[in-house]
């Protein structure tokens, strides 16, 4: 008898909503939150845009003390999965907490703290041997981001496996995916399941600007994130976190906990290519959304919502493009795609979560959310992207993907439970 | 079930460039801890990326990764193992990864503050971050399975075969698995000082003069492999099998350590019960050893509470330091060589036991073939992994 996994529970922290309401408010509106970056002076680099979460820790019920430990990026997790437990109705009292495990995904982790402190101690990069009486005692926390997911499981008491999934731009997925796998091998019965990234910062906004990989559309940042669109000139750097409460089947139905959907299926492959390189065929992307449909015993023709990666450089979509058509045939060009990355920008690991969570909320509402910005057609790209308007219709099978650097290529399926 | 088994080990670490290097200095009983510029750490003596790593790599990586990239080179030789030579989706690279391209990633924010943003290389945004290694690792290799990359600290090097397992149950037959750290650049020293875990005199798990623990760097990468496709293509030896698993959390606090020992306790009563052999079969324990006086006694009460008599205990990591998510690596492939050649090695490192456990002082006869290794990580992460000598051919082997 095998396990099944369903999501109880979400939780979100994003750019231009906070909150999962503010967030699918977002969403359906088709409203952008990139902006000039505000978090410093950008004006040296080369994009000085970015999504940027307008988020209050002490408002999100953190602690001072997770506040003064915790990087941003674990400010996100707390937050996200404070936010999907309450809804998930889970009574932590009541849970058997030795199965309650614990996934957070995160690309880059404490960078901006890391670099924060850096300054201080290097007294602006002047000292190579740096100066520990200046650093903050929570230093060692910023060095290891797995600090994360023990904040989580410190804050709700999970006792099960315990660990940050740091697979690039494709953590969320990752880590969600791991979370089923666990729940599905047994090893746990509740998984608090998600990923939080807080890339903002003058290193990470340099890293990208010297391979060109993020946009310089300077002068419309409202505008300026466009995947799919002909003009689209790489991605907008984004923020923020999204965490699912992942459930084994019987243990939600036990406790009578509202179902959102279950979690049909998860798997990701590599291109063994190029660390930033993607070849145009979409060959393992395709093979990884093949993979996720067989394990929910779906045909391609049953996927209603296609979330895809879009970042809205000019390689990523067309190779997109290629793996939707590969894995799904005819099928790609009559199910609508979107790219929610046209409004809250690309949070590195934490994107592939907050995605997730759209899909979910996809599915719960019937509504597909829009690509925003989307206005010139790119003959390489020409599938049904949801341009601009968000469209009321029903989902029962939503999948996701993701791509990042070192070739990490990865599909989930979410279906429709029905009792 | 499907059994994993180890079927190549590579090793860089402060002990030696290869596997065999480092077990002949772990018997030995050879402390390669020293102090430079007035910091105490496990260095890696001796090693060279150029030879090891691709000169065209070199410039894109950190040292984390070259060593990986070796480690991972001598594991496939030794396993006679050519991921070329087998369908791309059969072998995957899942890798634990504590900290990252830290003298990379210092370099690089030092060129940004203090000559401006073009300073910065190209080869930031893909050679600090955590995954980097795993990515290198399966381009260089043509690996298209599933990859994986996990970040819990000092458990990271157990829980990197934890999810190899996985890995291979789902259908992949051949995992890259392991991991190294390269934790020793001014700023990550500086990082882990402020923790207050770290010693000034010296690493000494399980000893009454114990007062922290000292940084190392480098790691070890395993071949795990289906038994099944490793015995039909001829695999040239089977170090053991990871025949149990489990992690828990202490859930008690992110920088002090939990009251009781309940949660690593559970961990090791786990793993055993995964692998279906009681206590009584361990013919020794893989401490996790971290050298602070509240840690080590914690794992003691675990370790008494878990076998009720005095089993073996050793913590040769007391010769080389902690080496973060590289350490509990590098101690499975110690106890993989342990089991193969029939010796238990000494605790690192000790001269007054301080606890009331049978610590190993000189290297002595094994003649079980199961180890239990335990590994903690900072902020409450404890994983237990059980090793067990591969029935078909281990009793030959011993003999």
């Amino acid at each position: 008898m095998s396990r099944r996994t369903v999501v109880t529970g979400v939780g979100v922290v994003a750019p231009g909503g906070v909150t999962r309401s503010a967030f699918w408010d977002m969403l359906t509106a088709g409203r952008t939150a990139t902006r000039r970056i505000t978090f410093f002076d950008p004006a040296e680099f080369r994009s000085q845009i970015a999504a940027e979460c307008d988020f209050d820790p002490r408002a999100a019920g953190l602690t001072p003390q997770e506040i003064h430990r915790s990087d941003r990026f674990t400010q996100f997790a707390l937050a996200a999965a404070d936010e999907a437990l309450a809804e998930s109705g889970l009574d932590l009292a009541a849970v058997d907490r030795d199965n309650l495990a614990v996934s957070i995904g995160s690309a880059v982790g404490a960078t901006t703290r890391l670099e924060d402190e850096y300054v201080t101690v290097s007294d602006h990069g002047r000292l190579w041997e740096v100066e520990e009486r200046y650093g903050s005692r929570f230093l060692y926390q910023a060095l290891v981001p797995s600090s994360a997911a023990a904040e989580v499981a410190c804050r709700f008491g999970a006792h099960g496996p315990a660990a940050v999934i740091s697979t690039g731009c494709t953590s969320g997925l990752d880590a969600i995916g791991h979370g089923h796998q666990l729940i599905e091998d047994g090893d746990a019965d509740v998984v608090i399941a998600g990923a939080a990234d807080a890339p903002i910062s003058p290193i990470s906004m340099a890293c990208f600007d010297a391979i060109r990989a993020t946009s310089a559309r300077n002068d419309d940042p409202e505008h300026a994130s466009r995947p799919f669109d002909a003009t689209r000139d790489g991605f907008v750097m984004g923020e923020g976190g999204a965490v699912l409460i992942l459930e084994e089947l019987e243990h939600a139905r036990r406790r009578g906990a509202e179902i959102f959907c279950e979690v049909g299926g998860f798997a990701n492959r590599s291109n063994a290519f190029h660390m930033t390189g993607l070849r145009p065929d979409g060959l393992e992307m395709a093979e990884a959304i093949t993979e996720a449909l067989d394990q929910a015993r779906l045909d391609p023709t049953a996927v209603s919502y296609v979330n895809a990666h879009g970042s809205g450089t000019k390689q990523n979509d067309r190779h997109e493009t290629a793996a939707f058509k590969r894995s799904l045939g005819q099928h790609a060009y009559d199910v609508p795609v979107s790219s929610i990355k046209s409004m809250v920008g690309h949070s590195l690991g934490a994107i592939g979560a907050i995605e997730l969570a759209a899909c979910v909320l996809a599915i719960r509402y019937g509504v597909v959310p829009p690509t925003a910005n989307l206005e010139n057609k790119d003959p390489e790209c020409d599938l049904d992207y949801v341009p601009k308007n968000a469209r009321e219709q029903r989902i029962d099978v939503a999948l996701s993907v993701g791509s990042g650097f070192g070739g990490f290529q990865s599909a989930a399926v979410l279906k429709r439970w029905t009792s | 079930m499907t059994r994993a088994v180890v079927t190549g080990i590579g090793v860089v670490a402060p002990s030696g460039l290869s596997a065999e290097e480092h077990w002949r200095s772990t018997l030995a009983g050879e402390v390669r801890v020293d102090s430079r510029d007035g910091t105490l750490a496990g260095r890696v003596a001796g090693f060279q990326a150029e030879g090891a790593v691709d000169p065209r790599l070199i410039i894109q990586t950190d040292k984390w990764t070259w060593m990986s990239l070796a480690a991972t080179r001598q594991a496939l030789d030794d396993a006679k193992y050519d991921p070329a030579a087998h369908d791309p989706y059969a072998t995957s690279v899942v890798l634990a990864s504590g900290s990252g391209g830290n003298e990379f990633g210092q370099r690089e924010i030092q060129a940004l503050w203090s000559q401006g943003r073009r300073a910065v290389t190209a080869y930031q945004s893909i050679a600090w971050f955590y995954a980097a290694s795993v990515g290198q690792t399966s381009i260089l290799h043509g690996t298209k399975g599933p990859n994986q990359v996990l970040v819990s600290e000092g458990a990271g090097g157990l829980d990197s075969l934890g999810a190899a397992r996985r890995v291979i149950r789902r259908g992949t037959p051949t995992v890259i698995a392991g991991g190294t750290e390269a934790p020793l650049s001014p700023y990550a020293i500086v990082c882990q000082r402020t923790s207050g875990l770290l010693s000034q005199r010296g690493y000494r798990p399980f000893d009454a003069d114990a007062d922290g623990w000292v940084p190392g760097e480098g790691g070890a990468v395993l071949v795990v492999e289906d038994a099944t496709t490793a015995s039909v293509r001829g695999a040239r030896q089977i170090y053991g099998e990871i025949a149990g698993y489990a992690a828990t959390h202490d859930a008690y606090h992110p920088d002090r350590p939990a009251p009781d020992s309940a949660q690593l306790e559970r961990a090791m009563r786990k793993a055993l019960a995964d692998a279906g052999v009681t206590p009584d079969e361990v013919g020794f324990v893989m401490a996790d050893g971290a050298g602070t006086p509240a840690l080590d006694a914690l794992e003691a009460r675990a370790i008494r509470a878990v076998f009720g008599r005095p089993v073996p205990v050793s913590a040769p990591q007391g010769f080389v330091g902690r080496l973060c998510s590289g350490g509990a690596a590098l101690t499975v492939a110690t106890a993989l060589l342990a089991l193969r050649d029939g010796v238990v090695p000494a605790v690192g490192n000790l001269a007054r036991p301080g606890h009331d456990l049978d610590l190993v002082r000189e290297p002595r006869r094994l003649d079980a073939d199961v180890v239990l290794v335990n590994a903690r990580g900072f902020g409450g992460f404890n994983s237990s992994v059980v090793l067990r000598r591969h029935r078909e051919e281990g009793l030959r082997d011993a003999g």
